[in-house]
């Protein structure tokens, strides 16, 4: 696909202003890139997307690195660049400087009330993610059947995930889902 | 902007060097599957000793709080401590190289591979497991909320979650809404 411009801008703008409301992580996202690549933007299908999330996952690295799936699927290779710099660039200038001063305010009242008020809204971005993700991915009551054993097993016991990936895509394999 | 730097402690080394850092933001990049938490406090505060576990637990709790991607925080928060923007600099490309570059390989073989039909009943099976996997990282999160008395924190959590979870509102009117109203009920809370 030929980058252009445009979408190359279009990428850098969206993604950057995204990142700054991602309170709890880069997951807390996943419902605006969902509802930017998927229902505005129709870059890709809700399979797709829950593709790009399976790869993300899959792949060793921090799950940011969706948006670099994302912006490659959009726009090549400067595509992958650009978005993934519009997402953590300004955060991460944003980390460098309120990092010490946050620091150094520990015990301030304003800061206490701040993170008070600020944690609960990300625990429900959160579970938004999880259900958005949820909705993408279940093409087929089998899937659905899969995200809920996986759910149970990884609530209650320690197990590397790679293990249940391996298995719900042999399943897929197999011709089940 | 001046450091405060805490006293050292006996379970704490000698600050790395710029390489170390990188090396460390690679490896820990590299060995995280599914979430690269673990793996930094592993290397952090059991191997390397470069933070202790109080550090680790301080610098972590500040990055999750943040917007944007936690570890990604974290990595310019810790390399800013040990060498300025340098620092910082150096620990974010250690840490978001790699896996930008093996995924851009991903990216491609989707692109010329992803339509292929046994491949994409894999894909489906694999994203209903990272669904599932996701669900439960984020009720996980939610228990100390949970077992709090319901309150304002839990209006504003559901409010949160209805809103762009349901609703698939812009999350730019959700937050632009809930995080003042949200700070003022704490703020009401605590006078």
């Amino acid at each position: 696909m030929k980058a252009d411009n445009g979408i190359l801008l279009t990428l850098a703008v969206n993604f950057a202003l995204m990142s700054l409301f991602a309170i709890g992580g880069a997951n807390a996202a996943l419902p605006e890139m969902h509802r930017l690549a998927v229902e505005v933007m129709h870059w890709m299908t809700d399979q797709q997307f829950a593709n790009m999330f399976a790869i993300a996952q899959v792949t060793p690295g921090p799950n940011v690195i969706i948006v670099t799936l994302i912006g490659y699927h959009v726009a090549g290779f400067s595509g992958a660049l650009v978005t993934t710099l519009a997402m953590c660039g300004p955060t991460c200038v944003f980390a460098f400087f309120v990092g010490g001063l946050w620091e150094r305010f520990k015990d301030a009242r304003w800061r206490v009330v701040i993170q008070a008020g600020v944690v609960p809204v990300s625990l429900g971005l959160i579970a938004a993610s999880g259900l958005v993700i949820a909705r993408a991915a279940a093409q087929h009551w089998v899937a659905v059947a899969v995200t809920v054993v996986t759910f149970a097993v990884t609530y209650r016991l320690r197990i590397n995930p790679l293990w249940i990936f391996a298995a719900a895509a042999l399943l897929g394999l197999a011709g089940a889902i | 902007m001046s450091e405060t730097t805490p006293a050292p402690t006996p379970t704490r080394s000698s600050p790395p060097t710029l390489i170390q850092v990188f090396i460390a933001f690679a490896v820990i990049s590299l060995s995280g599957f599914g979430g690269v938490l673990y793996w930094s406090r592993r290397m952090m505060v059991e191997e390397r000793k470069w933070l202790t576990a109080e550090e680790f637990n301080e610098a972590y709790a500040l990055c999750n709080f943040l917007p944007g991607p936690n570890i990604v925080n974290f990595s310019v928060v810790f390399g800013r401590q040990i060498a300025g923007t340098l620092g910082a600099l150096v620990a974010l490309v250690g840490l978001l190289g790699p896996p930008f570059l093996i995924v851009t390989f991903f990216g491609v073989l989707y692109a010329y591979y992803g339509t292929i039909d046994s491949l994409q009943r894999m894909f489906a099976g694999v994203a209903a497991a990272a669904a599932g996997l996701t669900l439960s990282t984020s009720v996980k999160m939610l228990q100390p909320l949970l077992k709090d008395r319901f309150g304002t924190s839990h209006v504003m959590a559901l409010a949160a979650f209805a809103g762009v979870g349901v609703l698939r509102w812009p999350i730019y009117w959700v937050l632009g809404l809930l995080i003042p109203l949200s700070i003022m009920l704490a703020w009401w809370a605590r006078r």
